[in-house]
């Protein structure tokens, strides 16, 4: 269960020493766009070399590599596959990609004796992939799966807005795949980094498409990011009267009860469980 | 000799005894000085010179209202150069980078003691080095007008330079071309200088609320520029925008919550810096969020908190120096808006402005497992700043936050011992930084009402492993044996003192 995740380059040795202080729930470094092609080699090194230095880092770690179109790809997995990493991120994501890049994690696991399993998050960022998403959630080692809407925009050739027209279908599709697999749905980077207003709203609007998630493109926008993505006081104060309200019921035997004259029953009390873990795990209660 | 906190004290000075050891002794003051008999007009700096038998071994005063855009201290030391002077003792409130000129007349002797408090720039790195003959008594900014007003600093000349100066000689900082808003520094010197000289640009027919009274000055001295008023305004007033910056503001700020600051009628104080000032920032979205207003904001004044005055934030403003023109143009229009002396705002001995702050946020160049904080000296020893009112301010205020990153330049912030000691350790309260806040063991009822909070509250000792981890530990600089400077508390007594770089 991720709120923020933030993009760090991987060529900026200032801003990997600090990745671990912005209290975003994982950390992307970055290898692909935030990278020239002339760093490339560089960055790979930096941010290997970064991993096995940094002590335990408090947040998920992942690592976006190239995609497996590119001549960067299998230098940047033998580069950063290990147990201090948790995730890879996929560019350019298809369900074919996935399983060989399934198969090339597995085949560095047991060559490298990782104690853990790695992780992949694709980003959905091609018209094709969008209409793959069904398959995409299913696909094994994923666990969550980002909207790239700079490149999905560019490939049907439409501008990006920040109201965001254009990219509602993909958000809607992602939302619900992911949902229904269980796994995270991250939004798109909001773009304009002066914009907290903007990002707010964006944040907001996804939120209620089903969005548990949004990355980051600057840590100034994590403190924004992780406060929208988690349950409103309000919600919270909501749920655990629900929690109380369900128990008083339970003793009775009644599975259905009324609360402030609505009716309460197994769907309502299970989102009202979602609600408390979720703030447990943010300590909000 | 060894001050309270070992620190060496070169002979003739007091040895620092603990920031409330001044409640032991009583003021002392000179007797203000008044001409009574109106001012006479100056023709030129030479003029100066000539009508006041300005000769070797004077002291002559300044004060640093107009910041790096100031013309004024470096006139007077063209016409010490030019008439060969020697061994003059110069006492300007602030060095900026801008007195270079001062280099010159420190190597050849025309300069042999300086008395300030704040040196940056190519004079700091020349006494750092050793070229100033005596030693570079730096104050506090409270420190100084009880250092002037007790006779301890004693003044032949203060040469003032004032925005607008009118009929009757009286000074303000509200009108002219380098209108820099309060003249807070100037006015112990305006009181108690055998003679007192204001430098203007700008004459007017009647200042209003004028905060020098002509009653004090004999001279007056109509120049073509005091200043250029692009230097005037500080460059270091921004919020910061610095993530890492903003995120330790954002915890200093909720640490000030949960500690129960944020409440009606906080009176609040930050340095310039733009952390600092970026805890105004969530300071004030606190006070938005609770309809919170507060009683005043002190000391160096931003637009941002002429803003926050403007919003209905806080009743008034007590401002002894304008960092920025939006507080000089506030300054001259909003009555809740005062200027006030640099004695009213931090004299130990006065009914001073910081001992009423609730919270002030400061920086540190460097900080020790005392707490024990230095913004005199880098890390190698060499002059980059001063206490100005950092050591007041941390005495005052009922809890001191300082802020900083936890590495700067590769270095970590935190020492087992700061290089040179500007502020005590007991004064100081919090320390907050990106990886971690650490309180002062000595603040016990803080710590008790922290408990159970979700903020990364360690010891100071783990943050400095921490940095350690990141940087490795530093190798000590060596300094040599030869004093170049000491910090002079704001009781008068030596807190440190500062040596030769090597």
């Amino acid at each position: 269960m991720r709120r923020s995740l933030l993009f760090i380059p991987g060529n900026n040795p200032a801003m990997l020493r600090n990745s671990d202080v912005f209290e975003s729930d994982a950390v992307i470094y970055d290898l692909e766009d935030a990278v020239s092609v002339t760093e490339k080699d560089a960055a790979r090194e930096l941010v290997s070399g970064f991993l096995n230095c940094a002590g335990a880092l408090p947040m998920e770690v992942i690592v976006r590599i190239n995609g497996l179109d590119t001549e960067y790809f299998s230098a940047d997995l033998e580069a950063v596959v290990s147990d201090k990493i948790d995730s890879v991120m996929l560019p350019k994501a298809s369900a074919a990609y996935l399983a060989e890049l399934d198969f090339l994690l597995t085949e560095q696991e047991k060559k490298k004796g990782l104690k853990k399993r790695i992780n992949v998050v694709p980003i959905v960022e091609l018209a094709s992939s969008v209409l793959q998403i069904d398959e995409i959630v299913k696909c094994p080692r994923v666990n969550g799966v980002l909207l790239g809407a700079e490149d999905l925009s560019g490939d049907i050739e439409v501008m990006r807005t920040k109201k965001g027209n254009e990219i509602l279908y993909p958000r809607m599709k992602l939302a619900y795949a992911c949902a229904a697999y269980k796994i995270d749905a991250i939004d798109t980077p909001f773009t304009d980094v002066n914009d907290g207003a903007g990002l707010e709203e964006d944040c907001r609007f996804v939120a209620n498409l089903g969005f548990n998630a949004k990355a980051a493109i600057h840590p100034n926008q994590v403190p924004v990011i992780n406060s929208i993505f988690v349950p409103a006081q309000k919600s919270i104060e909501w749920a655990l009267r629900v929690q109380e309200a369900a128990r008083q019921a339970s003793l009775k035997g009644l599975g259905v009860f009324s609360l402030d004259g609505k009716m309460v029953d197994k769907p309502v009390i299970l989102r009202a469980e979602n609600i408390i873990k979720k703030a447990r795990k943010y300590n909000l209660i | 000799m060894k001050n309270v906190l070992q620190r060496t004290v070169p002979e003739g000075f007091k040895a620092f005894a603990g920031s409330n050891a001044y409640k032991n002794f009583k003021r002392r003051t000179i007797a203000e000085k008044h001409t009574g008999k109106g001012f006479i007009s100056l023709k030129s700096v030479s003029d100066m010179f000539d009508k006041l038998g300005i000769k070797d071994g004077m002291t002559l005063s300044f004060h640093h209202h107009l910041r790096n855009g100031d013309f004024v201290l470096n006139m007077v030391a063209e016409e010490i150069k030019r008439r060969g002077l020697k061994n003059m003792k110069l006492a300007p409130s602030s060095i900026f980078p801008n007195n270079k000129i001062l280099v010159e007349l420190i190597e050849n002797g025309n300069v042999t003691d300086i008395y300030t408090d704040y040196a940056n720039g190519p004079v700091a790195e020349a006494i750092s080095k050793g070229k100033l003959k005596g030693l570079c008594v730096m104050h506090t900014h409270g420190g100084r007008p009880l250092a002037i007003e007790s006779g301890d600093l004693h003044i032949d000349v203060a040469i003032l330079a004032v925005p607008a100066v009118d009929k009757e000689g009286n000074g303000t900082g509200t009108a002219g071309n380098s209108a820099c808003g309060s003249l807070g520094y100037a006015v112990s010197d305006l009181k108690y200088a055998d003679k007192v000289v204001l430098v203007t640009d700008t004459i007017i027919d009647k200042a209003e609320n004028p905060q020098l009274e002509g009653k004090y000055v004999d001279y007056v001295l109509k120049v073509d520029a005091i200043g250029d008023p692009s230097g005037i305004v500080s460059g270091t007033t921004k919020i910061t925008k610095d993530p890492v910056g903003l995120k330790i503001a954002r915890d200093a700020a909720k640490l000030l919550d949960e500690l129960g600051m944020i409440k009606d009628g906080l009176s609040m104080q930050t340095g310039a810096g733009g952390t600092s000032l970026a805890v105004a920032y969530y300071v004030r979205e606190f006070m938005l969020e609770k309809g919170i207003k507060g009683s005043f904001a002190s000391g160096g004044i931003t637009g941002y908190f002429t803003d926050m005055l403007e919003e209905g934030l806080f009743d008034e403003l007590y401002d002894v120096q304008c960092f920025d023109l939006k507080a000089v143009q506030s300054i001259g229009k909003n009555k809740a808006h005062h200027a006030m002396s640099g004695s009213r705002y931090a004299n130990p001995y006065d009914d001073n402005v910081v001992d009423k702050l609730d919270f002030v946020i400061l920086g540190a160049t460097e900080i020790d497992l005392d707490f024990n904080v230095n913004v005199t000296t880098d890390s190698h020893g060499t002059i980059m700043g001063g206490s100005g009112g950092h050591s007041d301010t941390a005495h005052g205020a009922k809890i001191t936050v300082i802020t900083t990153n936890l590495v700067k330049s590769r270095l970590p912030i935190i020492k087992e011992k700061v290089t040179t000691i500007t502020t005590p350790g007991e004064d100081v309260d919090v320390l907050v930084t990106e990886r971690g806040i650490a309180v002062n063991p000595r603040r016990k009822d803080l710590l008790e009402k922290l408990q159970g909070s979700k903020l990364p509250i360690v010891p100071i000792e783990q943050l400095l492993e921490t940095a350690h981890k990141i940087t490795g530990v530093p190798e000590k600089p060596e300094f040599s044996d030869k004093p170049v400077g000491v910090v002079v508390y704001r009781d008068g007594t030596v807190i440190d003192t500062i040596y030769k770089v090597r």
